[in-house]
């Protein structure tokens, strides 16, 4: 397939897709989908924190420890949320709430959308294998599309993409 | 008048861009395609948007928050 991408003529894009929250699934699958719309051969290697990103089951959590970057509009100003009260349980699961709730009011996509218009838009998907038996997943507990590759599948993607990201 | 509307108001990025893409594929070679958004940066992505695929952007305006974008597919 990696032949494929070179004989088809078009630019191409790879990710290296390696977190798993909330916030961080959004980069990958922003630019997959865009690149795809603009005619490129996409591919997304998913490793680590970023396999469970393929789950039937998703539902990426955000979590505020130790992001003191993340500040939340609130009647007008911007909270942040010290280390100390991210760690109350409960709290993340507030803030991922927060998160979707105000990514739904100003008209960002779901995850679950993102990566649905990836899948239609025959983005190559690749589940890391090392990864699969580190975590213990097997594709039956994947949507329908990934196929398993390893570290070399993935550099002969890149050795032919335009664009190699890792995020 | 365009051929095509897409109405990609409320929609945040990549969203006008991704539908776009897609309401693209009923617009015929030659054809138009009319698109309404309100994201500010829908401007700037049109525009490269149609750099790199070809496609043509005829006019793209702004009124009231609301921009109007006419995009043309390649003859």
């Amino acid at each position: 397939m990696a032949n494929e991408v070179s004989a088809s003529g078009a630019k191409s894009m790879s990710l290296i897709v390696t977190k798993g929250t909330l916030d961080w699934a959004y980069p990958p699958f922003i630019l997959a989908t865009t690149a795809a719309a603009m005619g490129m051969d996409v591919t997304m290697f998913f490793t680590f924190y970023g396999l469970p990103l393929l789950l039937k089951d998703l539902d990426p959590q955000l979590s505020s420890l130790g992001n003191p970057a993340m500040k939340m509009p609130m009647m007008g100003a911007h909270m942040g949320m010290p280390n100390v009260v991210s760690m109350i349980p409960g709290v993340d699961r507030a803030a991922t709430t927060m998160m979707k709730n105000l990514m739904k009011k100003k008209g960002v996509a779901s995850i679950q959308d993102l990566r649905q218009l990836a899948v239609e838009a025959d983005v190559r998907l690749i589940a890391c294998q090392m990864t699969m038996d580190l975590f213990e997943y097997t594709l039956a507990d994947m949507i329908e599309g990934p196929e398993l590759g390893g570290a070399a599948t993935y550099i002969e993607v890149a050795a032919h993409s335009d664009i190699n990201l890792f995020i | 008048m365009a051929d095509h509307l897409l109405d990609a108001r409320g929609l945040n990025c990549p969203l006008p861009i991704l539908k776009a893409k897609k309401a693209l594929k009923d617009v015929p070679p030659g054809g138009t395609l009319e698109i309404l958004a309100t994201d500010p940066g829908a401007v700037a992505d049109f525009q490269a948007f149609c750099r790199t695929t070809g496609n043509e952007l005829v006019e793209h305006s702004e009124k009231g928050g609301v921009y109007r974008f006419i995009l043309r597919r390649p003859a």
